[in-house]
């Protein structure tokens, strides 16, 4: 579990993170959704350590990652795993090695204890056959794919996914979500997503809050965010004119 | 004021990239592999550079030596000279400011605007220690050689042109070559190459570790790392001149 207690972030005048809490449960997909430049990675890198915020604490499972060192951070790391936007697969290494990457970093395996936990991590998000390919030679969806392998080839305790559906079409998008979830559940890690692709929050959003202006403006689940009540939490889920149109038929059936 | 924060980061930096590694095996791999990226990838370029620079500084000694009082064999002298203490060390280690100074700097550039330098930080690997020291370390072990490979090109190809052009005769070359050599001049040109070889791979790295926006940042990064690696090592080169031989 990861509780995050009034977070704030500025880069100097920009407010970009304004008292942010929210508890993301184990075994569950949190979802943090909201309009482009909300301040949703920023919150993220500050929840990793990418970026330090300015007040607030971030606590992995009751320790508080903002007050650690170097060396403390870095043991808590070990039990993250994080896809980001663009996958960051490593360009030199092959899909196999971008695998075996951590493993090689933090444990004593042997080459071929190494070799097969990647090869089963690769079967894990079907992706059976690209083990010797470059990044460079595989497509969008399945680098995101990769991605994930790497991230669960040490068992995290804890998974981060940067928006995880950009610039995936529809059908592999819904693989990928499936993915997580699936992955969440079977490891009972706790998972945080960063999307807003309403998709992917239908599908997969067991806890949801809603970033708007660097503020958390609303928190529930799937089903209740159908319903809500507010403006601009709707506005965001109906984004478009049909489904305004669709949303106000409904309210007033 | 910039360039205080700009020294101050880069010390910073080098301070983390000195921090014990998380396993040596990796890094000696990669230290491998950097020795023959940045060294062996870079024996073409010197090699060539070496045999017409020692090619031109014999003819043009030659030439400035025409003159019945100045011995023949003092263009071979001039030519050692010119080639161990300042050509091959100073020279060859600009070239190499230009052929790895930018390749450093757009690597670790498209690592950090990709986020990959980012996926090391979040797996708990320090990313500057990874991406940074292997490099450091290949540089400095392996420029003395390029320089040395240098010297003895450098030589060689002054005595070839110099005799095939008639500019000096074989004998009088080989004899200047061999006039009152010091060793000291060989340690001297070692140390500053030593020195050169921490600064270009470290210097570049700061500026494509800290590339800023896009592909076009990257490309920045690539000029500043190559600028500024030729104006530190060349500030270096006076002070280490200074300290040597004044």
């Amino acid at each position: 579990m990861i509780e995050v207690r009034n977070l704030n972030k500025s880069f100097g005048d920009r407010h970009v993170i304004k008292d942010f809490s929210f508890t993301f449960e184990r075994g569950k997909c949190n979802l943090i959704i909201g309009e482009s430049g909300t301040g949703k990675s920023v919150l993220t890198k500050c929840m990793v350590g990418l970026v330090e915020p300015d007040t607030g604490e971030v606590l992995y499972d009751g320790t508080d990652f903002t007050q650690q060192d170097y060396y403390a951070r870095k043991t808590v790391r070990k039990d993250i795993g994080m896809l980001f936007q663009g996958g960051a697969l490593f360009d030199s290494m092959t899909v196999e090695e971008n695998v075996m990457f951590p493993l090689a970093m933090f444990t004593d395996m042997s080459d071929s204890e190494k070799r097969d936990r990647a090869h089963f991590c690769l079967n894990r998000v079907n992706l059976p056959n690209a083990a010797k390919l470059l990044p460079a030679e595989i497509s969008g969806g399945m680098k995101k794919r990769v991605a994930i392998a790497r991230a669960i080839s040490v068992q995290p305790q804890y998974l981060f996914c940067d928006e995880p559906n950009s610039g995936l079409d529809p059908r592999t998008s819904i693989l990928i979500d499936e993915l997580i979830k699936e992955i969440t559940y079977e490891y009972q890690i706790t998972t945080m997503v960063i999307t807003h692709d309403m998709n992917s929050v239908l599908e997969i959003g067991d806890k949801i809050a809603f970033l708007h202006k660097g503020e958390k403006w609303w928190e529930g689940t799937r089903q209740e965010i159908l319903i809500s009540e507010n403006k601009e939490l709707s506005d965001f889920v109906y984004a478009t004119k049909f489904l305004r149109e669709f949303r106000d038929r409904l309210r007033t059936a | 004021m910039s360039l205080l924060f700009h020294i101050g980061r880069y010390f910073l930096l080098m301070q983390r990239t000195l921090r014990r590694p998380e396993k040596w095996s990796i890094y000696r791999k990669q230290i491998f592999r950097e020795i023959d990226v940045i060294g062996i990838g870079s024996l073409g370029i010197v090699s060539i550079i070496s045999i017409f620079m020692g090619a031109v500084i014999t003819i043009q000694a030659a030439f400035g030596f025409e003159s019945p009082w100045i011995p023949l064999y003092a263009v071979g002298l001039a030519a050692r000279d010119s080639i161990i203490l300042e050509f091959s060390p100073t020279i060859v280690s600009l070239i190499l400011a230009g052929k790895v100074g930018s390749s450093i700097a757009s690597e670790i550039g498209n690592m950090r605007v990709t986020e990959q330098i980012d996926a090391l930080e979040v797996m708990g690997i320090n990313s500057a220690g990874y991406l940074i020291l292997p490099k450091v370390l290949a540089a400095v072990f392996i420029f003395p050689f390029l320089v040395v490979i240098s010297m003895f090109l450098g030589h060689f190809g002054g005595y070839v042109f110099g005799v095939v052009t008639g500019v000096v005769t074989s004998y009088e070359f080989i004899y200047g070559v061999q006039y009152e050599f010091r060793p000291f001049n060989v340690v001297y040109a070692l140390t500053k190459t030593v020195c050169f070889g921490f600064i270009i791979p470290s210097v570049s790295a700061y500026h494509g570790y800290y590339t800023q926006g896009g592909s076009l940042g990257v490309g920045e990064s690539s000029i500043k790392a190559v600028v500024y690696s030729i104006v530190v090592l060349l500030l270096f080169n006076f002070l280490i001149t200074q300290l040597m031989l004044a």
